[in-house]
């Protein structure tokens, strides 16, 4: 893709000294470059200014001499003379702070905000110092509830609008809204109508002042007491920057960081508020070990001796093979590396699967050329072929969504029913189930179609076909194509989309992907090998055995099942031991028969998780895992993105980070994994994962990688920025790993008096760990490709296993690395599955608030998941006699479920939509895993 | 005292029986100035409205001809009429909406005609029922009568008009916060720059909004010329004006003047008009503009009514209301009551204007109550000051529209003019008027 034109330049005078500036910017935004820090508080960098607040006024100079001019709204221009300082300005940000107190009711003592409070903090630096209002404050009743997170203090309230600017302007969701005049003001929702917005929390993270609390962090804690570390969300695949925060050990809060290529500050509330599971009552802390009906606590020696010695006698009496391990895209990559390792080196199986069958073929993910989400929402097309981003991946919605409101970006969505960005895309196809191949290769063959598409009406595909040709043709050899590529709906199988990813391929030269899978780390763990058939660093099993062998000791020949075949063969009694990471098939997995079949058939079953799952609670030995925030280490987002996780709190109880338990397992079976701590696994991938070469821990510790390295490290990925200087007004609460602002804002104070000489502001300094990284990489394969003689070298990928039996002595044989596979992503036709008149297609989707544990064991989200009902479009349920809001009965070839059925004109005729994995019986009773779609009939109760 | 020979021009029509009815306007001359400006090239009409030296009538008093040249060069343009009427003591435009909307039409048409617009607006205060209900009478009368709509008069040429009702708040008679309204939105008032309505005016294209009063002057300006008009006053202040006086005078209302030739001592004595201070009263001060300008006192009386002459006073002749305070008027509480209309009235926007005037506002009650502090009297200047840096005339201001620093002038007036009235209330912890 073509690099971003640099901005022009001009040149402003700033307090009396020349400053250069970037074209089209706002005052308050160069000087703040600069080092001149002009206060505001309803300017926020990731929103368009409104100038509201007037605390940014600075003199600028006009023909009629200087006038107040407020900063944030008033671009620079070329000769432009600012000042900040004059006695004009001075009493302008007094007057402001002092009118801003007059209805403040200073209650800072008792307000969660006190003590991090952009309105304290710059009444201090900028403020009057005292009041002269001596009447009585505007009184209102406090709290008000917006909805079941946030709640409002309306006394507290400065009317900067930050809120419902970001409610309707970022999120998109206009639910709050000034309502009455003058100071009577107020943030409202509408009568009836709660602030129900997925992305609620982010208004109380920007709130300037206490408004707006949070009832999970609500006087849970003093800013003065909480220590923070930086770390990645990891309830989803984007992988949004966090800042996580304690106080006495334990999280308190979750606040976004400005990643600029990934989250730029928003979270959506899962990921802010799912903390509250990690100290759930619920949380088992301790060994379980199966004694009779009842699982019974023990110590870890007696837990991890039953597991060796079932695996070790599975392994002696079955082989390798009948054990499986199903998860792991939960942990840390070093977890995930170390389980992949015990798999391969020590129970000798290839059986591993990080996805539930409700993803995309492994082979299909890592096959694929990835796109970085900056290059999604800078492309000239981006084709939609996802689950509704808005409830799966969140932030990448809000992304996208601002992508086509600001850039204009043409969004071409193929999907089952509408979804949250349907409103924003050019054009929006709506196919039948288990058909999206179909409809890809009519949009990019040849001639228009002139009958009907997979449920679409012809004129609908060639409307999106000119729409695809008039960009081809406006841009030509510049246009660049991201295709985000998911699994819209669990009740039809993954062929079809490997199918249109290779239509996809084909049809636009140099186009990229972003996958669309769900679960926090699971990239990583496909990355890690946790997947039937590859190994670490997205090599195949082929073409990596001989390099992982020699690194392992052993890796297994042939290749694994994936999490269906296990679940199959585990039914017929063929598995004589399954290792649950994280994974609750019985809820997660799309079948919830074969899932049951699958637990009761297994041989020892082994669940390594925080809660007792419906799974756990079948499983013969649970081992207790540390989870994100307890334990360190490396996590890697959709886009291929390695960022460092933090850890902040000591596990509960005696849990343990997976790997300790992983390489203890090992140990008790004879075998050394060979490392002892996160950052020993960490180089050991950085060694031998092709994938993560030059990706060293010092690396990624630096501030180059403050954002995060995408994997793997090459000329065709983005290069790696220095941060720009964080605006300390956009991100109050979080401690900056440089300075506290407000340190910044006292320097500046004393710079503007002369007292401090003012320092470059945005400086890392030191030396640029980037500029070795790549040397470092070449220095790596270098070593290897160094010749000595006696050593033979085994250089091509293709050719190891070969080379390897050629050799004349084995013993001093050394096989380079090789690099990341190409995987052949499938070209072979998905079948067409037949239409039966009789029934609808089934769509199961995820829904942001479910059965998960994270929202399940966080007390504030439980109650936001929603029991299940169906939905169907109303001449669907015209012609079937039922009324929307009824009882149905759905009846599939695995299961009948009696629920509610609502009209809804977003699911297409034929269809019938129903949320996946929401409290209670739902689509996991209906779904047969192994069919190419799952036909429901609704039967009158 | 001078009662001038110059003809009524925008309210000519009002003693006509049904003066609103289409019958009663067509019977007078009503239409004529939009059928004469069809036969004219845009640029001639435009040529005798500059001619005219219209200033416009909603306050600002920016030349009508002017304005119209300073639109951005883009499609489309629209043109909306401010009748959101609002300020107390304005009560001109609410006359012209209820007793002759035609004329406020053909004013509009002639204009859009003349600017190019693609559709106009009238935005009308939502209270006026009878106003609302009139106007649209009328609006359907026109269109029945091919005066607006498709190929109005054969002409070839089309546009469509719409009236806007107002939701009750006078900051929607700021033009961009008028603007937002008509959009659908809350009536913030946009930042200027660079919302000029010239050039990002309604849905960002560029836009004239012109007062009700200065419409209904233009068919007049058509018809006979704009030189006809600009004989009549003086300076930059020509034709005739509508001046609302009220207040302590003993004939309250309407009177349409000539610029320039009438004083203020004229309109409040001058049996044809205010008749003179109700009981024989002296005269303590008197509002020359509107609630939002600077006051005067008797010794301003002689001043001409031309704005520029007004201006360099000191304060402004605004939305042309007068408003006379005999000696029996406590200047704290009037200047209490007018904070309080600007209170209520502020939008919540700006932090100085918001906060300010409920603040100030709960001050000077506190004094009128007997409560107040010698303090008080500098901090009143003080907190203005921070709302209108410098109190100088044209006002500075640290909010984004007019309205902030609209809050000062009565207090300012009372304080600079009245000042031992205050000590007198701060001292005997009482209003020394009684009231």
């Amino acid at each position: 893709m073509a690099p971003k034109k640099p901005p022009d330049k001009v040149t402003i005078t700033l307090d009396g000294r020349a400053v250069e500036a970037n074209k089209g910017e706002m005052i308050i935004a160069a000087a703040e470059r600069a080092g001149v820090y002009i206060p505001r508080f309803c300017y926020h960098p990731r929103m368009k200014p409104v100038g509201m607040c007037r605390m940014c006024l600075v003199e600028v100079v006009g023909p009629r001499g200087p006038a107040l001019t407020p900063a944030c709204f008033v671009a620079v221009s070329d000769g432009q003379v600012v000042n900040t300082t004059t006695p004009g300005v001075k009493k302008a940000q007094d007057g402001v702070l002092e009118f801003l107190l007059v209805n403040h009711p200073l209650d800072c003592p008792v307000c969660d905000k006190g003590g991090e409070c952009p309105l304290q903090d710059q009444t201090l630096a900028f403020g009057p110092g005292e009041t002269r209002f001596v009447e009585e404050k505007r009184h209102w009743e406090k709290p008000i509830a917006l909805s079941e997170l946030v709640l409002l203090d309306r006394e507290r309230c400065i009317q900067c609008a930050r809120c419902t600017r970001f409610a309707d302007e970022i999120a998109g969701d206009p639910q709050i809204d000034f309502s009455m005049r003058g100071d009577m003001v107020e943030v409202a929702t509408f009568p009836g109508q709660p602030f129900t917005s997925y992305f609620s929390g982010n208004t109380v993270q920007i709130c300037p002042v206490g408004a707006l609390t949070s009832t999970p962090y609500r006087f849970k804690a003093r800013p003065w007491d909480i220590e923070q570390a930086e770390s990645s969300c990891t309830t989803c695949a984007v992988g949004c920057r966090v800042a996580v925060q304690s106080s006495g050990d334990h999280i308190t809060r979750k606040l976004g960081v400005d990643s600029d290529p990934v989250n730029q500050s928003w979270l959506c509330d899962k990921g802010r508020f799912d903390w509250e599971s990690l100290s759930s009552a619920e949380r088992i802390t301790a060994p379980l070990v199966r004694k009779g009906d009842e699982l019974v606590e023990v110590a870890w020696t007696e837990a991890l001796d039953a597991v060796a010695s079932a695996l070790q006698k599975a392994r002696e009496v079955h082989g390798g093979g009948a054990i499986g391990m199903i998860g792991g895209a939960r942990l840390a990559n070093e977890d995930a590396y170390a389980w992949s390792k015990l798999a391969r080196a020590v129970l000798g199986t290839d059986n591993v699967d990080a996805q539930l069958g409700d993803g995309l073929p492994a082979q299909t993910v890592l096959g694929l050329p990835r796109a970085t989400i900056d290059q999604a929402c800078d492309a000239s097309a981006v084709i939609l072929l996802a689950p509704d981003l808005k409830e799966e991946l969140p932030v990448l919605y809000l992304r996208l969504r601002a992508a086509v409101k600001d850039a204009k970006l043409p969004l071409i969505e193929l999907a089952e029913q509408r979804s949250g960005l349907t409103r924003h895309a050019a054009a929006s196809l709506l196919h039948r189930p288990g058909e999206a191949h179909v409809l890809v290769r009519a949009l990019t063959a040849a001639a228009d179609p002139t009958a009907e598409v997979a449920g679409v009406a012809p004129a609908e595909v060639v409307a999106a076909r000119q729409l695809l040709k008039g960009i081809g043709e406006k841009e030509g050899e510049d246009a660049t194509y991201v295709v985000v590529l998911g699994r819209p709906s669990l009740a039809s199988g993954p062929a079809p989309f490997a199918d249109a990813a290779a239509t996809l391929l084909d049809a636009f030269p140099g186009v990229r992907f972003l996958t669309a899978l769900r679960r926090g780390n699971v990239h990583g763990a496909l990355d890690m090998g946790l997947a039937p058939g590859t190994l670490p660093g997205r090599v195949s099993q082929s073409d990596g055995r001989a390099w992982f062998a020699q690194a392992w000791g052993q890796v297994p020949d042939t290749t694994g099942m994936d999490t269906t075949q296990m679940l199959v063969e585990a039914s017929e009694g063929r598995l004589a031991a399954l290792i649950l990471l994280g994974a609750d098939p019985l809820s997660d997995f799309p079948d919830r028969s074969l899932a049951r079949k699958g637990l009761q058939g297994a041989g020892t079953v082994v669940a390594v998780d925080c809660f007792l799952t419906e799974s756990a609670k079948k499983a013969d030995v649970f081992l207790p895992a540390a989870t994100y925030a307890e334990r360190a280490g490396t996590f890697t987002n959709m886009e291929g993105r390695v960022v460092r996780l933090g850890q902040k709190v000591t596990a509960p109880g005696v849990a343990w980070p997976d790997w300790m338990i992983a390489a203890e397992l090992a140990f008790r079976m004879g075998k050394e994994l060979g490392f002892d701590n996160v950052e020993g696994i960490w180089d050991e991938i950085e060694r031998l994962s092709p994938a993560h070469t030059g990706v060293t821990s010092n690396l990624l510790a630096s501030l180059v990688a403050k954002d995060g390295v995408v994997v793997p490290m090459g000329a065709a990925d983005p290069p790696m920025h220095k941060p720009e200087p964080l605006d300390p007004m956009a991100e109050p609460g979080i401690i900056a790993a440089e300075t506290h602002w407000i340190s910044r804002l006292t320097t500046i104070e004393a710079a503007s008096t002369g007292e401090v000489e003012r320092g470059p502001q945005g400086d890392v300094g030191g030396q640029d760990p980037l500029a070795g990284a790549t040397e470092d990489a070449a220095a790596v394969s270098s070593d290897h490709n160094v010749s000595d003689p006696g050593i033979t070298l085994v250089t091509e990928p293709d050719a190891d296993v070969a080379a390897e039996h050629d050799v004349s002595d084995p013993g001093i044989t050394l096989v380079t690395r090789p690099a990341p596979t190409r995987f052949a992503v499938p070209a072979t036709s998905a079948p067409v599955p037949p239409i039966d008149a009789y029934s609808l297609r089934l769509i199961a989707t995820h829904q942001l608030w479910d059965a998960g544990v994270g929202v399940q064991h966080s007390s504030h989200l439980a109650g936001l998941a929603a029991a299940p009902s169906l939905r169907a479009n109303p001449h669907d349920l015209k012609r079937l006699g039922h009324e929307s809001g009824g009882r149905v009965k759905a009846v599939s070839p695995r299961g009948s479920l009696v629920l509610t059925v609502e009209a809804d004109t977003g699911v297409p005729r034929g269809s019938v939509a129903l949320g996946f994995n929401l409290p209670g019986e739902g689509a996991a009773d209906l779904i047969d895993a192994t069919a190419a779609i799952t036909n429901v009939r609704l039967d009158s109760v | 005292m001078t009662v001038t020979d110059a003809p009524k021009i925008v309210t000519r029509h009002l003693g006509n029986a049904d003066s609103w009815t289409l019958k009663s306007y067509v019977d007078a001359d009503g239409y004529q100035g939009l059928r004469k400006a069809l036969t004219m090239p845009r640029e001639e009409v435009h040529e005798e409205v500059k001619k005219a030296s219209l200033l416009g009538r909603g306050g600002a008093g920016f030349p009508a001809g002017q304005k119209w040249a300073m639109l951005r060069k883009a499609e489309p343009i629209y043109l909306v009429i401010n009748g959101d009427e609002s300020e107390p003591a304005t009560f001109k435009d609410h006359m012209l909406i209820e007793q002759d909307p035609h004329q406020i039409i053909e004013g509009t048409l002639i204009t859009a005609y003349t600017i190019g617009a693609a559709q106009a607006f009238i935005y009308i205060r939502g209270e006026f029922a009878k106003g609302l209900e009139r106007m649209t009478q009328a609006l359907n009368e026109a269109y029945e009568y091919g005066a607006v709509g498709k190929n109005i008069f054969g002409s070839g040429w089309s546009i469509d008009v719409i009236i806007h009702p107002g939701a009750g708040a006078y900051i929607c008679g700021d033009e961009t916060g008028l603007l937002e309204s008509l959009e659908g939105k809350r009536g913030f008032p946009r930042i200027k720059p660079p919302f000029f309505p010239a050039a990002f005016g309604l849905y960002q294209a560029p836009t004239v909004v012109n007062n009700v009063e200065t419409m209904s002057n233009i068919p007049w300006v058509v018809m006979n010329g704009g030189d006809a008009f600009s004989a009549f006053g003086d300076n930059r202040s020509r034709g005739t004006r509508i001046f609302s006086v009220s207040g302590h005078v003993v004939r309250p209302g309407n009177y349409e003047v000539e610029m320039v030739k009438t004083t203020f001592r004229d309109l409040f004595y001058d049996p044809v008009y205010g008749g003179g201070i109700r009981n024989n009263k002296e005269l303590k001060a008197f509002i020359p503009g509107g609630a939002s300008s600077y006051w005067f006192g008797p010794d301003k009386l002689d001043t001409p009514l031309d704005q520029d002459e007004v201006g360099k006073l000191g304060t402004m002749l605004g939305s042309g209301s007068i408003v006379a305070m005999d000696e029996t008027t406590c200047s704290v509480r009037a200047a209490w009551r007018l904070t309080r209309f600007f209170h209520k009235e502020s939008c919540g926007q700006c932090t100085p204007c918001r906060e300010g005037a409920g603040w100030l506002e709960k001050i000077l009650q506190r004094i009128e109550a007997g409560r107040g502090r010698e303090a008080d009297l500098d901090l009143l200047l003080d907190a203005c000051d921070n709302i209108a840096p410098g109190l100088t005339w044209p006002p500075k201001q640290t909010t984004i529209c007019p309205l902030g620093p609209s809050i000062p002038s009565p207090i300012v007036s009372a304080v600079r003019m009245f000042r031992d009235e205050f000590l007198t209330h701060i001292k005997e912890g009482a209003c020394p008027h009684g009231s």
